[in-house]
């Protein structure tokens, strides 16, 4: 199967990057394959599970479901971008902190996913974090280390010295 | 086996929320899973799946597929011939199917090819033959068709085992009953849906080794598997459990793709990986049996139980994988929450033309225990007892035996109901909130890892090797498998409560059978225990040296050096010390490198009869749920809003962990009381019939419920600092709870899982129309049970061993492959 391969340009975690691929490929494979960001996963490749979403234009998609070549000239971020001069974004902080991370697999997505809610919504109820993370299946936590942990890093956000309840770690007298 | 190593101003580390040791990892993405590995040179493997349930294999022709370009090699059953499986009892398998195909999906060829796609390419230019059979469509229908058989070994026809088990004479005991109650209920088959689809990269070394990365759970048993099928000294092997992307049982076998991987590296000379499609992870399967239950209880007016019989019926799939321990397990853990005098269990597993079935979270009991509380909230409500009450005034005795001989040491259930019953406001709400509204409650009890290993041998189920820097840094060496749970947070926090180091200071290596001792696997909620303990004695050995040394140093005798703050000092003043790092320096210098072992091997089983290798264990945790439903009756749509846990882990090791292992529990469980359903077609091909995650119902955050989670620590003398597992057991009183809430909130019974809307709605309209207001099974085939094992109970005399009877069927042909017994899984 001689492939030519199609080259886009592309702002990838904030810094502009060419890559070439076989223009059949979706994002998520030019992700991991051609660019070797093994941090965005798979869980169907289908858009059925939301392990694959990553940010673009600040907007979670599947990346599973986009095509590579449709990313020339956007802004994509992927987990690798999260934390800045090897410090951990809140989120992710507070994801590794209270255990919303157990086998990791779909923890990239759910970090992109509530990045973009706390863009839009810095200040999102319990009900507006379901909404939000509805089309990402965690099978370990139950979501509700991840509720917990996007509701703790939305208040660090904004700048608030919040600590998470000792019934979150420690359960109920 | 030693106990609490001494403590000096009690626990620094452990009981504490920690994050977990690989925790930065997974949220920067920088965790590599078995699929991220990418090796020079390397081969793309898929492959070839059988579209029939069962057929022979009359030919196969790769011919055309070798000739497209790109593919390197393509193998057949005859390339793989030795059997292998989980168990010694069921070397069933074979890597790719030698004469039949047993599954839709069973593997018959496996390729390997530049890329995906021309591997992909290649599977359709492979030429077989297929001569279709009947196939089996479930349970029942295996034991009203003896033939064709879908194996030639077992207990007879299609049935794969059959156990009858029988302590004391419970006849007797259902004359003395005051209520003698029969029921039969239905736990349909549902899968682990990790999100992470298995994978494996295997790497061949001219000069002879070979290297496996794998998504695996027991990277041992993968390793003899290995071993075993290629005909390769295990010393030439390298098996490496790379971080699990979530297991729950799924990934506990040897693996079809990893031995053919394997092989195609062997045979290319180069790197070959695979990675499973979504759909053919449902067809690995090896999830929850499909479980036909009819239990008899007799008590007294007050609750008290005299007797139960139980029978189980299991919907095996084509396979044996661990299904006979499963089978054991449906019958072993009815005694161990409420005391039972005498019990009697009769359990069967078919073969059916369905893939697999093995363990999943909870492996065998989940399905019993839906069953049991049930029938015991139907009982409370026949004797007008408050389902709570009932329970409590009949809990087992902490450090007692059982009917069937399983050893308990602590017993925190009493106080896990408590919790729940104070905390849901049980006693204003039970049969008393409006209609459409109800509440249930259930409890359970899980082991901390099996009794006895899987291969009967004397050595210890868990080895621990420990270094010690000059800089003061450990590094923890260990076979344990890290799948998401925090495994390697426990050796790390264990070692460094020992040692008096902060849990970040110490390195950890599992999971890798050229660099860490064996440790069995990930499986039966046995690594904390297992694993702590050897732990505990490695760093024990280690504080001995060092102590030795630095007390030597700083004048004083050996116990007055106290181990904290990463400074082993003086206890009786502390300002006098080293660092850790100059007293390792000190012990180095006089006694060489230090490195110890620690191991552990779970206590002698007080059961002796045949079959007493499944149920025992070091450990028995404990949960009490109370569920909230709402039900539409209009729809039959149950809605859970919110769930009560309470959960005796013995001691918390990692208290973070230990939150999500709960919660995550009731998540799992909610999802097989609600949705969760291993669904096939009703016709003769028996095709699976929704191998996607978005028809495979599992709760999304919209379904799932708020839980609030009360942890009862009531530390075992068995345990590791007295923990006890909570990864498996709090799932299991979630199915009943639900049920029975179902029942309080409009008045039906649903007797099978999962509880979905055209039950419900299916119950109300008997209901309404003055029929029995239950939906469920209506009957359990006659079976022709082998005689009985009797084995009086502890209490009628006896010493554990059986007073009577074999274990095999009174007819058919009985053609076992192996004669070993069953041991625990």
């Amino acid at each position: 199967m001689p492939d030519t391969k199609a080259k886009i340009a592309l702002e990838l975690n904030g810094e502009p990057v060419e890559v070439a691929f076989a223009p059949h490929k979706t994002l998520l494979e030019v992700l991991r394959e051609d660019l070797g960001l093994t941090g965005t996963k798979h869980g169907c490749e289908l858009g059925e599970c939301g392990t694959c979403t990553v940010l673009v234009d600040g907007v979670p998609v599947l990346s599973c479901l986009v095509l590579g070549l449709a990313c020339a000239g956007r802004r994509v971020k992927t987990v690798e971008g999260m934390a800045e001069g090897g410090k951990l974004h809140p989120l992710q902080h507070a994801f590794a902190e209270l255990g919303a991370a157990q086998c990791g697999y779909c923890t990239p997505a759910f970090l992109l996913a509530a990045e973009a809610l706390l863009a839009a919504n810095p200040r999102p109820t319990r009900d507006d974090i379901k909404q939000a993370l509805a089309g990402n299946l965690c099978r370990c936590t139950g979501y509700i280390k991840i509720y917990e942990a996007v509701e703790w890093a939305a208040a660090q956000l904004r700048g608030e010295d919040a600590q998470p309840a000792r019934e979150v770690l420690y359960g109920h007298p | 086996m030693q106990g609490h190593p001494p403590r000096r101003g009690g626990l620094r580390v452990v009981g504490k929320a920690h994050r977990k040791t690989d925790a930065t990892a997974k949220v920067t993405g920088a965790t590599r899973f078995a699929d991220d590995l990418f090796l020079p040179r390397m081969l793309y493997a898929k492959l070839l799946r059988s579209p029939h349930p069962h057929a022979r294999i009359v030919r196969i022709d790769p011919s055309r597929a070798l000739a497209l370009a790109g593919v390197k090699a393509v193998l057949t059953g005859k390339d793989l011939p030795i059997p292998f499986g989980i168990l010694p009892v069921s070397q069933d398998e074979h890597a790719l199917a030698l004469d039949k195909a047993r599954f839709v999906g069973d593997p018959v060829a496996g390729v390997a090819a530049v890329s995906e796609e021309i591997a992909t390419a290649a599977l359709d230019l492979i030429a077989v033959e297929y001569e279709p059979l009947r196939p089996v469509r479930d349970a029942l229908d295996a034991v009203a068709h003896p033939e064709p058989r879908i194996h030639a070994y077992g207990d007879g026809g299609n049935l794969h085992k059959l156990i009858n088990l029988e302590f004391g004479d419970v006849e007797e005991a259902f004359t003395a009953a005051d209520l003698v109650r029969e029921d039969l209920l239905f736990f349909d088959g549902n899968t682990h849906l990790p999100m992470e689809q298995h994978a494996a990269a295997a790497d061949w070394s001219a000069d002879g080794k070979l290297t496996l990365w794998s998504s695996t759970q027991t990277p041992h048993y993968v390793h003899r598997a290995l071993a075993q099928v290629l005909e390769l000294a295990p010393a030439r092997i390298r098996v490496i459990a790379t971080p699990n992307g979530g297991a729950f049982g799924g990934k506990s076998d040897p693996f079809s793709h990893e031995l053919v991987v394997a092989k195609l590296a062997m045979v290319t000379g180069r790197p070959v990986k695979i990675t499973l499609t979504r759909e053919e992870v449902f067809y690995c399967h090896r999830g929850r049996h499909p479980t036909l239950m009819w239990v008899k209880t007799g008590v007294k007016r007050d609750g008290s139980i005299t007797g139960m019989h139980f029978k189980s019926l299991l919907d095996g799939g084509g396979y044996g994988s661990y299904g006979v321990a499963s089978t054991y397990y449906t019958g072993a853990l009815q005694t161990v929450t409420y005391h039972v005098p005498r019990y009697k269990f009769q359990g069967a597993r078919a073969f059916t033309s369905k893939p697999p079935c093995g363990p999943k979270r909870g492996h065998g009991t989940p399905q019993p225990r839906f069953a049991l509380e049930v029938h015991l909230d139907k009982i409370a409500e026949q004797l007008g007892i408050d389902p709570a009450e009932l329970r409590l005034k009949h809990l087992v005795p902490p450090n007692s035996l059982t009917a069937n001989w399983l050893r308990i040491g602590t017993m925190g259930l009493g106080a896990c109901i408590e919790k729940v019953v104070a905390g849901s406001g049980w006693k204003e709400k039970f049969r008393k909130l409006p209609d459409g509204k109800g509440i249930g409650l259930a409890c359970s009890s899980y082991i901390t890892g099996a009794g006895l290993p899987i291969y009967w041998n004397p050595m210890p189920h868990s080895g621990v090797q420990l270094k010690c820097d000059r800089g003061g840094g450990v590094t923890v060496f260990c076979g344990s498998t890290e799948i998401g749970q925090g495994s390697d947070s426990i050796l790390a926090i264990i070692v460094a409560e020992v040692l008096g180091l902060d849990p970040f200071d110490i390195a950890i290596v599992t999971g890798d059978t050229d660099l860490t001792p064996v440790d069995l696997g990930s499986y039966s909620s046995r690594v904390t225990l297992m694993t702590g303990h050897a732990a505990i004695q490695a760093a024990e050995r280690a504080r001995d040296v060092i102590a030795r040394h630095a007390a030597q140093k700083l004048g004083i005798p050996p116990e007055r050096a106290a181990f904290a703050d990463a400074r082993v000092f003086d206890v009786e003043r502390p300002e006098r010390g080293l660092t850790f790092g100059e007293a390792v320096q000190l012990a180095e210098a006089a006694e060489g490198t230090v490195g110890t072992v620690g191991s552990y091997t779970p206590p002698p089983s007080a059961g002796k009869y045949r079959g007493a290798g499944v149920g025992p264990s070091p450990a028995y945790s404990y949960s009490a749920c109370v569920a909230e439903v709402d039900v539409d009756a209009a729809t039959g749509i149950v809605r859970v809003p919110k769930i009560w846990i309470a959960h005796d882990v013995g001691r918390c090791i990692n208290a973070a962990t230990v939150m999500g292992q709960i919660e995550g529990s009731v998540y799992m469980g909610l999802g097989e009381a609600l949705m969760e359903e291993m669904a096939y077609r009703g016709n003769r091909n028996v095709v699976h019939k929704i191998p996607s995650l978005l028809e495979y119902k599992s709760p999304t955050t919209l379904e799932m419920c708020d839980v609030v989670t009360y942890v009862v620590e009531d530390p075992d003398p068995n345990g590791p600092f007295g923990a006890k597992e909570c990864g498996q057991g709090p799932l299991l009183p979630v199915p009943p709870a639900v049920a029975n809430a179902v029942y309080d909130a409009v008045g039906v019974r649903i007797d099978e899982v999962p509880i979905t809307p055209e039950k419900v709605f299916k119950a109300l309209r008997r209901k309404a129309k003055g029929e029995e207001p239950r939906y469920g099974p209506d009957r359990f085939p006659d079976i022709l049970w082998p005689e009985p094992i009797r084995v009086p109970p502890p209490w009628e005399g006896g010493d554990g061993t059986a007073t009577d009877g074999g274990g095999r069927a009174r007819t058919g042909k009985v053609v076992a492959v192996a004669r070993e017994t069953v041991r625990g899984s």
